[in-house]
This record gives structure tokens, sequence and C-alpha cells, in this order.
């Protein structure tokens, strides 16, 4: 039963003061069609139906709980030890926000400064500001970023085919109104496989009205580039190499740094969060000290008090909630405090051992899964370049049937069909294998493949 | 408050000084003091070109930011590299070492609208009220 404060005597006494007889003169002016609609709904269920019905209605779903998972993508499955969850639900932690008086919240800050620090070693930067939503909002930060960088008098951004649809879709949504011309890396030159151009591809792109390159590494197939190449093409005519980065790959990848990137950013929901139905998630962002003006969000620094003791502060506040309000280069106020907590408990409890070790497991058992898939009759893994823990495989009969049958037939949770990106990809799929997948799940995943593509 | 009587001031406490056929700009005590600590100055490139009064840079303190104006139309051509690490030299020498830019002036009567020292000690009395 709803709480509704008001009595008759109430409801009476208001439409006296301001002068109406009724509820239905009240609400004379709103057209009688949609007034009092009769909604043409089944009788009320009490609390103990309502919840039955609801059960019912969420068990007919199928979880990564439920079967393998080889759907990846952007968002990955990985093990979250339990310490992660212990430490994010303590109650001096459990909130999304960085309270609006940060310097009294010592613990929430330090755990942001342990993160930035983790993320610059993972990224191989010099500095991390406190996360962003996503990975993609951190990629459009990063271009919004370089644009300023060039204060604004560079207006291109060329975004590589293979950095996430999704990525681009979302630099696309930032930045629009901003009058910058925005390019996709073509594909027409087919220089691998699946149909990309290599690094050495954009140097016709770039030139000196762009301000900014973006890659993704590995790239959205998976693949593993040296990114040499695109540091090289970006910084001939000065733009910035910006790199959106796996960070469960830098585990076991040499840095984006260490190749000359200026912005390396990305999605970080591997680290110790959970798929959670798509957010939250978190996107980091790391650069080098002479861009750190121009760095959207927050950072927190460490410093010394009055006695010489360990303390933590906000040094960069975010600028539009503060003293360069009609100044500020983003519209970024917030940031995903929770789950940053989440990844840096993850980075801390694993180690670097351990971030080597769970890149590994990806790696390995993915590459045993391509070599099981290679022998399948009627399917082609595309394996011209080095890939991470996901590869293209070309398949007999188009991806969503494949999918359909695997999901209905073996409840295994299929690929990604990259024809719905790529109309030159029809009938390839995306497949993804983390240390999640158990080799019997790899083991029932080619044999249903096999069955399917018959 | 200090002032440096070989130059010429503008309403948004930008200094201006002869230096052979080029301008040299800053911002003057009175602007340093006001802004206090501070710590970060976004300065222009070297071959911009701004009209008098276009916004040049930004000056970032622990209290405010402000923009920097262009006190005369002019060219950029240099601009002081040592407040990328030591912003605080604005502070502590406002018209020698916080200098912030040197320009060509596209319009040298433009100096003749600027306040000398006096009338800029005027001026900032009368803004304090």
């Amino acid at each position: 039963m709803p709480y509704i404060p008001h009595s008759d005597d109430d409801r009476r006494a208001m439409l006296a003061a301001i002068g109406a007889q009724s509820i239905e003169e009240l609400f004379a002016d709103v057209p009688e069609r949609v007034r009092f609609p009769k909604l043409d709904l089944p009788p009320a269920l009490s609390e103990m139906e309502a919840r039955w019905e609801l059960e019912t209605l969420a068990a007919t779903n199928f979880s990564t709980a439920d079967g393998p998972c080889f759907l990846g993508a952007g968002a990955y499955r990985h093990f979250v030890p339990a310490v992660v969850d212990s430490v994010l639900r303590r109650g001096e932690f459990y909130t999304a926000y960085t309270p609006y008086q940060p310097e009294i919240s010592q613990g929430t800050l330090q755990a942001i400064f342990e993160y930035q620090t983790m993320i610059c070693a993972l990224t191989g930067m010099e500095v991390a500001n406190a996360s962003h939503y996503d990975g993609a909002t951190a990629t459009a930060e990063a271009v919004i970023s370089a644009i300023n960088a060039h204060r604004l008098k560079r207006r291109r951004v060329v975004l590589a085919s293979t950095l996430h649809p999704e990525y681009r879709a979302v630099v696309r949504t930032y930045t629009q109104g901003m009058g910058l011309t925005v390019e996709n890396s073509g594909s027409a030159g087919f220089t691998d496989s699946a149909g990309f151009t290599d690094a050495a591809g954009f140097t016709d792109l770039l030139d000196r009205d762009t301000a900014c390159l973006v890659v993704q590494y590995p790239d959205f197939l998976g693949r593993i580039e040296d990114l040499r190449a695109a540091a090289e093409a970006a910084h001939a005519v000065g733009a910035l190499l910006i790199v959106a980065a796996n960070p469960i790959a830098l585990g076991l990848l040499k840095p984006p740094g260490e190749f000359g990137a200026d912005i390396v950013v990305g999605e970080g929901q591997g680290l110790g969060g959970g798929l959670n139905f798509g957010g939250p998630y978190l996107g980091f962002f790391a650069t080098r000290m002479e861009h750190v003006r121009r760095m959207a969000g927050r950072l927190v620094g460490q410093t010394v008090d009055a006695d010489g003791r360990r303390g933590f502060v906000l040094t960069l506040s975010t600028r539009e909630q503060h003293i360069r309000r009609d100044k500020a280069t983003s519209n970024i106020c917030t940031n995903e405090g929770l789950m940053a907590l989440a990844a840096a408990v993850y980075m801390a409890a694993l180690g670097r051992c351990g971030m080597r070790q769970a890149a590994e497991l990806c790696y390995h058992k993915a590459h045993y899964a391509a070599d099981q898939i290679a022998g399948l009759p009627g399917y082609t893994v595309l394996r011209d370049r080095p890939f991470f823990n996901e590869f293209v495989v070309r398949c007999p009969r188009p991806a969503g049937e494949i999918n359909d049958l695997l999901l209905d037939e073996y409840g295994i949770i299929g690929g990604y069909d990259l024809g719905r990106d790529y109309p030159h990809l029809q009938g390839h799929m995306l497949l993804c294998v983390t240390e999640m997948n158990a080799r019997e799940e790899i083991d029932l995943l080619v044999e249903a493949l096999e069955e399917v593509g018959g | 408050m200090k002032l440096d009587q070989n130059a010429r001031y503008a309403r948004t406490h930008e200094w201006a000084r002869w230096d052979g056929d080029e301008i040299v700009c800053g911002i003057s005590d009175h602007a340093q003091e006001s802004l206090s600590d501070i710590v970060y100055v976004e300065l222009p490139e070297v071959g911009d070109r701004w009209e008098r009064g276009d916004n040049f840079g930004v000056v970032e303190s622990v209290k405010a930011a402000s923009d920097l104006y262009m006190p005369m139309g002019g060219e950029i051509t240099a601009v002081n590299e040592a407040l990328a690490d030591q912003p605080e030299l604005v502070n502590q020498s406002p018209y020698d070492e916080g200098w912030m830019i040197r320009f060509r002036p596209s319009d040298r009567a433009e100096w003749d609208d600027l306040m000398d020292a006096e009338a800029y000690e005027e001026f900032v009395a009368e803004e304090e009220g």
C-alpha cells in the first residue's frame, strides 16, 4: 500500500484554498481522453505474488553464471577476488561520490591516489586522474584534451577503424557542435586478412590540422600492434597519440607509454569489476605531466601537513566546479569513485606478478581455443597478427545463427557478431577467452562449433 | 604597490614596456598580489597574432583563474618559458623575471591609450574604492 500522507480533509482544505471544487475540476485543463485513462491492467497482486512473478521472469534470463561465456568486445568477465567486495562494501567507502569537502575523507583520497599511481605504472604514464564513467567517455575526454592541447587550432581527429565502434560513436557525441572533423581510418587498404590498414596506413589521413590519432591496444579485434609506427605517424605532424588500452592485457604487454603514447585511456571494468549489466564501469585516463592542466576530472595528490605528516589533497579539482568554471574544457565533475576503489584493491591484491599471471592465462587459453577452432572444417581463424585474448573467426554460416544455436542447444554464450559494425566482416565472429573459461568449456565450444558448422 | 615607471598599464592590469621595436608584457604587482600564489600560467605560441584586448593566456592562482588580455595588438615573438616550471616568478618579480610575452605591435598608436604609472596608481586606488 502506498504511503500517502494526505487525508481527505487535507485535500478538501487544499482545494478550498485554491478555489477548486474537486480534483476533477483541478485537472480540467488536461484533455479528457488522457486525464484519467483507463489502464488495462490485471488485478493488483500481493507483494508475495508480485515477487513470485518477477522471480519467475528473472529466471528466464541466461547469465554468465549459467553457462560458458565467450563474449567480450569491450566488457570482460574476469575473476574478482573476495577481498575486492569486502573492502568496497565497508560503510566508510560505500559511496560513488568523492565528498564535497574531500580532504576530510583521507581514506577515500588515499584509495584514489593509490589507484592513480597503479594506473600510471600499468600504462607507463606520468599522471592519471581519479577516473571517468567508462572507457568510451574517457576516450572522448582524451580527444577533447588533445584539441585543447593544440589550443583549439587543430580541427581534425582521426579514429582508427579498429577502435571500439561504441567509443567512436561516443567521441562523435561528445564533440558534436565543436566544429571538428572526425575521421575514421578507412579499411580500403585491406592490408590484412581482417581488411584493415595498419598504422602506416594512417599517414595519409594525418595532417598539420590533426589534433590526435586514437588507436586501441589490443584493437577491437583483439590484435596487438607495435604502436611505434602509430606514434611516429602522429608525432610527425605534431598530433597526439591517444591509446585506448585493455588494462588486463597491460599486465603482459609493453605499456603504451613506452611506445610514445601521449594519453592512455581505457575501460577499467576488468580490474575488479563485474559485468554489472553494462554499468557501472570505469574509465581510466593517464597522460604526461605536460598535459596535466588539460586533463579532465580531478587529481588526488600526496603531501605533508603542517606537522610533516603524510596526507592527501585534491591537487586539481574539477575545474568547472571551482575556480575555472567558465574556462573549463570538460563538463565532467564526477568520477567512478567506487569502481576506482575496486580497481585499486584488485591491482593491489594481485600485485605485479598476479597481473601478469592473469594476463598470461587469458593469452594462453585464447590461443588454445584459436588453435582448436582453426582445425575445424569450415572455420578460419584470422591470425596474421598477434592477438591477446580475442580473435576473429570466419564462420561457415551467419554469426547470429551460430550464436542462437550455441545458446539454445549447448547453453553457451557465443562471440560478438562483427557484421553488426563492419559490413565486410559479415559471417565473422569475435571470440573472447579469459582465465574464467575452463579448458572443458573451451573444448565444449569447439565441439559445438563443429556440430553447428556442418 | 610597486610600479614600473617605464611601463604603461591596461585597465585589465597588464603592463607593457618598449624594448627596441617590441613590447614586453606581464601583469602588474597589484594584479599578482590580488591573485596571491600563482600556480600556472598558460601562454600563447610564438607567431600568434592578436588584436588589442584579445585573450592571450590564463593565469591561475590558488584563489582564482584570470584571463590575460593584450594591452596592444601584435604578433607574439617570444614567451617566458621559465614560467612553465616557475610560475612563482610572477609573484616574485612581476616586472622583470615574471614577464609573460614579447610581441611586435601592429599599431604603435595603441601605446598612447595605455595609462602611465601615475594614472594606473590612481585607477587602482579608485577600483579599490
